[in-house]
Parts: C-alpha cells; sequence; structure tokens
C-alpha cells in the first residue's frame, strides 16, 4: 500500500523519469493544440461522412448520429470554436510581436518561419537516412514541425473559407463568381481530405509513434520534456540555451503521475479515433 | 322490460320486412334447399338462405329464373351451371379477352361472391362496392404462389400501404382509386395489351380520369410530349410513382428514393449530382428538403432549360433557387449543380482547381510517406545500434 502523502507527492518518489525537466511549451499552447485537436477530430468524424456520403459506413454513422442534421450541426459547431481557437493564436503572435516586440517571431533559430538551415536539413536528414550522413542537429523548430505548423496554418485559411464560403452562400455571392460556389466544395473537400490523412498517418508517426518519441510524445500536453529527451531531439536549441546561460530558467516542474496518465488516455484516444477515421477513408477508395 | 320489448319490436320489423319477400323464393326448392348440411355430391353446401336471398338484389327472382335447366322434381344430381350472361350480357361481352375470361377459373361468383347473396355495386354489402373490391381482388392477387404462377407481382400489401389503398382503407374514401379504377372491371387487359388502360401509353389518360390538373402539366411537359411522340423509354406516372405502392410525394419515403428513380434514365445528372452537397445531405438522410431532382426542374411539367416557363430558365433561376437559398443572387444562380470537376471543356476553372487540389494531396503524401518511412527505418536501427552498446538491452 502506497502512503497516501506521497502519492499526493507524485513527483518526489512515485514519479518514474527521474532528473530535470525543461519547458517546451507554455500553457497556452498545450490549451490552443488540444482545442485544435478535439475539434479537428470532430471535424473530420463529421466530415468524412460527408465526403463519402455513398458509403455504407457513412450512412449508418449518419443514422446512427441523427442523420444529416445532426452531422452538420457538430461540423459547424467544431469549425467555430476552430476559429475562435485561430484568432486567439493570431492575436498571441500579433501580441508578442508588436505589443511585447519579442524577437525571434518572424526570424531566426527560434522562429516558425522557414530558413536557409531548414532546407539543408531536409536534405541532410534524408542523407542520414539513407545513410549518407551524418544526423543533422536541430534547433527548436525542425523542418517537420515547421510544415505541420503552416500546413494546419495554410489549412486553416483554405477549409475556412471555403467552408464559410458555403455555409453562407448567398452572402458570398456578393463578391464570388457563380463558379466559384463549385470550386470550394472541391477545394474543402479536398484540403480536408489531405489535412485528415496527413495528420493520421504522417503526424502521429513522425511525431508520436516514431522510435524516439513511441508511444507518444508528452510534451505537448504536459508542456515539459526531460534534460536527455531535449539533448538529444533539439541538440542546437540546447547547446544554445546553456551557452546564453538561459538553462536554469527554462526548467519547470516534473510532470505528476495523474498528468501522464490524463495525457496518455487523452492522446491514445486521439489516436485511435484517428486511426479508425484513417481506416474507413481508405476503405471508400480501396474496397 | 323496456329493452326486451325494444328487441322484440325490432325483430318483427325484420320479420315483417323479410317474410313476404322469402316468401317469393319457391317454397317448392327450399323444402329441400334450406337444410344447412344439404350438399351436392362433390361435397359443396347446396343449402339457401332464402332470409339472405330474399334480401340480395335478385330476391324478386324465382329459382327457376336462373336454374331454367331444372324443370322437374326430383332434378338429377349434376344440373347445369347457371348462364348469368343471359341477363348480364354486357358484362359477359366484356369478360370476352380479358385476362379473367376464362368461366371455369374465374366464375362471376369469383368476384360478386355468393350467388344468392349477391347485391348492388354500390351497397356496402357488396364483393364490389369501391371500398371492398382491394379484398375482393386480394383474394388471388394477394397471394405470393399466385403471383408467382402467373409471373404477377403480390400487389395487395403494396397497394393497401400505397396513398391509394390508405385513403381507401382508412378514411373510407369512395373516390380513392380502387383496383377497378385504373383495370376496369369486366374487361380487364393486360397491361402489354395496347387496349388497356394500364398499357404504357394509356397511364396518362387513366390517372388522368382523376389527376385532371396533373395529367394536363404531364402531357405539357418533356416526358409527356415524348410519349405521345411515341417514345416508350420516356417515363409515364408509374414509372416515378410506381403503380401500386404509390406514396405521398411530399413525404419522407418518397423523397429519400426519388433521385435514383430519375437517375436510372438521366444516369450523367445523377453522377454530377451524386458530387454536390445536395446530394451528400440526401444520402446521410433525416434532412428530407434538400434539393431532389423535381425540386429544380419541376415534376410533371418538366420544361429544357432553354424554355422561359422552366423552372430552370436563366430567367427563373434566382426564384427556384431562392425556394430553398433565400437571398440568391444574380451570381449565386450561377452555380452549377450539376458541374463536373472531370470535364476540362465543359467546367474548366473547376476542372483545373481539382487537378491542383489532387496532384496536392498526392505530392505531399507520397512525398511525406517515403520520408516517415525511410525514418522509422533508420531511426529504429540507430536505437538499437545504440542500446546494444549500452549493454545488449535490446528492444
Amino acid at each position: 500500500m502506497p502512503d497516501p502523502e506521497q502519492a499526493a507527492d507524485g513527483t518526489t518518489q512515485q514519479n518514474p523519469v527521474k532528473g530535470r525537466f525543461f519547458m517546451r511549451f507554455t500553457r497556452g499552447q498545450r490549451y490552443l493544440h488540444a482545442v485544435l485537436f478535439t475539434t479537428f477530430l470532430g471535424l473530420a468524424a463529421t466530415g468524412l461522412p460527408m465526403r463519402f456520403s455513398e458509403s455504407a459506413w457513412a450512412r449508418r454513422f449518419a443514422s446512427g448520429v441523427g442523420g444529416f442534421g445532426a452531422i452538420i450541426f457538430f461540423h459547424k459547431l467544431c469549425a467555430v470554436v476552430l476559429t475562435l481557437a485561430f484568432a486567439i493564436h493570431l492575436k498571441d503572435i500579433f501580441t508578442r510581436a508588436f505589443i511585447h516586440r519579442e524577437k525571434g517571431i518572424f526570424w531566426g533559430k527560434t522562429s516558425m518561419v522557414a530558413n536557409w538551415k531548414d532546407v539543408k536539413d531536409l536534405f541532410g536528414h534524408m542523407r542520414w537516412f539513407l545513410g549518407l550522413g551524418p544526423k543533422p542537429q536541430f534547433d527548436r523548430y525542425a523542418y517537420w514541425e515547421k510544415f505541420d505548423y503552416w500546413a494546419v496554418f495554410w489549412g486553416m485559411i483554405v477549409i475556412g473559407f471555403s467552408g464559410y464560403a458555403m455555409w453562407f452562400a448567398p452572402f458570398f455571392a456578393h463578391f464570388l463568381p457563380g463558379w466559384a460556389l463549385n470550386a470550394v466544395l472541391v477545394i474543402h473537400s479536398e484540403e480536408g481530405l489531405l489535412a485528415i490523412l496527413f495528420i493520421f498517418s504522417i503526424h502521429f508517426v513522425n511525431t508520436h509513434l516514431r522510435p524516439d518519441s513511441f508511444p507518444m510524445d508528452m510534451v505537448i500536453f504536459t508542456g515539459v520534456e526531460s534534460e536527455e529527451e531535449f539533448k538529444h531531439k533539439r541538440p542546437d536549441e540546447y547547446e544554445r540555451v546553456a551557452e546564453e546561460g538561459k538553462l536554469e530558467s527554462r526548467i519547470g516542474e516534473a510532470p505528476g503521475i495523474w498528468q501522464i496518465n490524463f495525457s496518455k488516455v487523452v492522446g491514445f484516444t486521439a489516436i485511435l479515433i484517428g486511426l479508425t477515421l484513417l481506416v474507413l477513408t481508405l476503405s471508400a477508395y480501396f474496397i | 322490460m323496456k329493452t326486451a320489448s325494444f328487441i322484440a319490436l325490432a325483430l318483427g320489423a325484420l320479420l315483417l320486412a323479410g317474410t313476404p319477400r322469402a316468401a317469393r323464393a319457391d317454397t317448392d326448392c327450399l323444402a329441400c334447399h334450406a337444410d344447412k348440411s344439404l350438399q351436392d355430391p362433390s361435397g359443396h353446401s347446396v343449402c339457401v338462405d332464402a332470409q339472405k336471398f330474399g334480401a340480395s338484389i335478385h330476391g324478386s327472382l324465382k329459382c327457376s329464373d336462373c336454374h331454367a335447366t331444372i324443370k322437374d322434381y326430383p332434378h338429377p344430381d349434376k344440373v347445369t351451371p347457371v348462364e348469368c350472361k343471359t341477363c348480364h350480357a354486357d358484362q359477359a361481352a366484356g369478360l370476352v379477352g380479358s385476362v379473367h375470361a376464362s368461366a371455369a377459373s374465374h366464375p362471376c361468383t369469383s368476384c360478386h361472391g355468393d350467388a344468392h347473396s349477391i347485391f348492388p355495386k354500390d351497397d356496402p354489402k357488396s364483393a364490389v362496392y369501391p371500398l371492398n373490391i382491394p379484398r375482393t381482388c386480394g383474394a388471388c392477387h394477394g397471394s405470393e404462389a399466385m403471383a408467382k404462377k402467373h409471373g404477377l407481382s403480390n400487389v395487395y400489401p403494396l397497394y393497401m400501404d400505397s396513398i391509394h389503398g390508405f385513403a381507401l382503407s382508412k378514411e373510407g374514401l369512395l373516390v380513392a382509386a380502387n383496383c377497378q379504377s385504373c383495370h376496369g372491371s369486366h374487361h380487364i387487359l393486360s397491361h402489354k395489351d395496347p387496349e388497356s388502360p394500364t398499357y404504357k401509353t394509356n397511364i396518362p389518360k387513366t390517372c388522368g380520369t382523376c389527376h385532371a390538373g396533373i395529367a394536363a402539366d404531364y402531357d405539357h411537359g418533356i416526358h409527356g410530349k415524348a410519349v405521345a411522340a411515341g417514345n416508350m423509354k420516356a417515363p409515364v406516372c408509374t414509372d416515378c410513382h410506381t403503380a401500386h405502392a404509390i406514396l405521398q410525394p411530399t413525404e419522407a419515403a418518397f423523397r429519400m428514393q426519388s433521385t435514383p428513380i430519375c437517375g436510372s434514365c438521366h444516369k450523367d445528372k445523377l453522377s454530377t449530382y451524386h458530387d454536390t452537397f445536395h446530394s451528400q445531405l440526401s444520402s446521410l438522410g433525416g434532412y428530407v428538403q434538400t434539393a431532389r431532382c423535381w425540386d429544380c426542374h419541376g415534376a410533371h411539367e418538366i420544361l429544357p432549360a432553354s424554355d422561359p416557363l422552366s423552372p430552370i430558365n436563366k430567367a427563373n433561376l434566382v426564384a427556384t433557387c431562392g425556394k430553398c437559398h433565400s437571398g440568391a443572387n444574380a451570381s449565386f444562380v450561377q452555380y452549377q449543380p450539376h458541374a463536373n470537376a472531370h470535364n476540362r471543356k465543359l467546367n474548366p476553372a473547376l476542372y483545373y482547381i481539382r487537378l491542383f487540389m489532387n496532384l496536392l494531396l498526392v505530392g505531399t503524401l507520397t512525398f511525406f510517406v517515403i520520408h516517415t518511412i525511410l525514418w522509422l527505418i533508420r531511426a529504429r536501427y540507430d536505437q538499437i545500434k545504440k542500446r546494444s552498446a549500452e549493454g545488449g538491452k535490446d528492444a
């Protein structure tokens, strides 16, 4: 029987991971990701039956949840929530860049904006895959992480705009030509499909299921990562922060057991839903 | 006491009313044929209920009026069957050439019921009273075995669940179409017979007997004109509404099954309809108001888009789309409900947008799938190498 006091103080003895932990994501960023993947799963789960409305599973799912009316309601609800989250993110970037005058948002080693090193890293990484060169040393955001970010960013604008154009078609028709109303469905559905296939296969594997992170990268849920992980995954950033003497200020609290378990439950549920939807999507093409 | 005397009075009245007519039936015949247990050599009851017979339309006739060959008593065991056509010559003439022509398999009594209690067709007791006709015909045409034997469909249950069947059986509506409204009564012909009211080209006229307004609309429409011009592929009423299982067309059940009906001929239009949001809505159910074919094209008076009266004529599109999309304007109605994103000539903009989106999708995924697979292999290889270097702890 574990001592209740010890159990409550999860970080001391019960925590399986020892050593120092460093902050990677702020609470706000983690919440943003949580809202993003929850609404994305909702949008995918309601969008796919519409995209594949001729499939038996789509019809069965639709009749199970109360038909098209229920599906479109949840699709729009998730869309509105995600739009708000996107707006909050834009406002956050704007505040950091122009109000707080934070450096390195739009350019530099900590920026999400792609630079020449990313191009070199991409080719270097692939040379390493084939055993033709050393493994590139990544900084705060690796090129595939930047791609994920910008893919979502572009997807938000494209899918969002085309979605609202369909939702409020008579209004958008005031400044869009008629054929654009045909085009928005094609764009919305193809881009949505790309996002779904990409997230549920590439992002899941690159970020969570690859050997370095398997079975799940907890950092997006807990906000912190172990010193070992930090050094291994982002040696450039670790060195740079150490040189600047800011390592101490990045130290965060080790995640509690409940936090890890909670993250696992949420994360695996998301992955499971995602993989189910991926299988259904592929089945619509190949079965 | 009061009740008892009322019943007695009522019974007396009935007797008084019945007795004089029953008395007219030959008492000689009834001496034997009133016996309920009396049977012919083949075991059929030959008992006649004088009371019932007296009340029937033939109640004033004598037995020998119909059983004309019986002159003496005792009569032979085998008697000549009664010839109804002696009096009912017109009806007998109608039966000639009809599907029920054979007197052996379809005697008059098979529809009109017990020969000794036949009532006029406007009497609710009659087997051919409008409200009783479906049950009468259904005695044969509600049998799966009989339908199979003659290559017909088992129509009685279909009819009873139809809008006509409901009107007749639930509302008791005398004007609701019953079997004979469309098929006729004595001169019933196969639907393959050009003379039949159910022959394809005659159907609009047959349905038009009641649905006169719709028949006129249909005649003006492209389908009606095609059928009149001898195009047997063009649909008549029953091709869309079915013959017997006719549903209320504004109700969900019919709306949900309607697009494949039009699509069975207009295959290319159904395929492009399937690409649209209208179709996605309708396929998933629970959303019956979404646009089906006739919501835009009209149902009976279907006209080509070039016709100024057509709801899909350019001049009428704002009104037509506006039925659902309030606020539809001239730009909105340029939307093409049957756009084909795979047809470069018809829809170039859409074609190239789809092509770009497809290339983007295939390109991105192909690159990253290869990238990820190579990465997985390499990372796993490194991990195993590192762990074995650390002390042989392989994963």
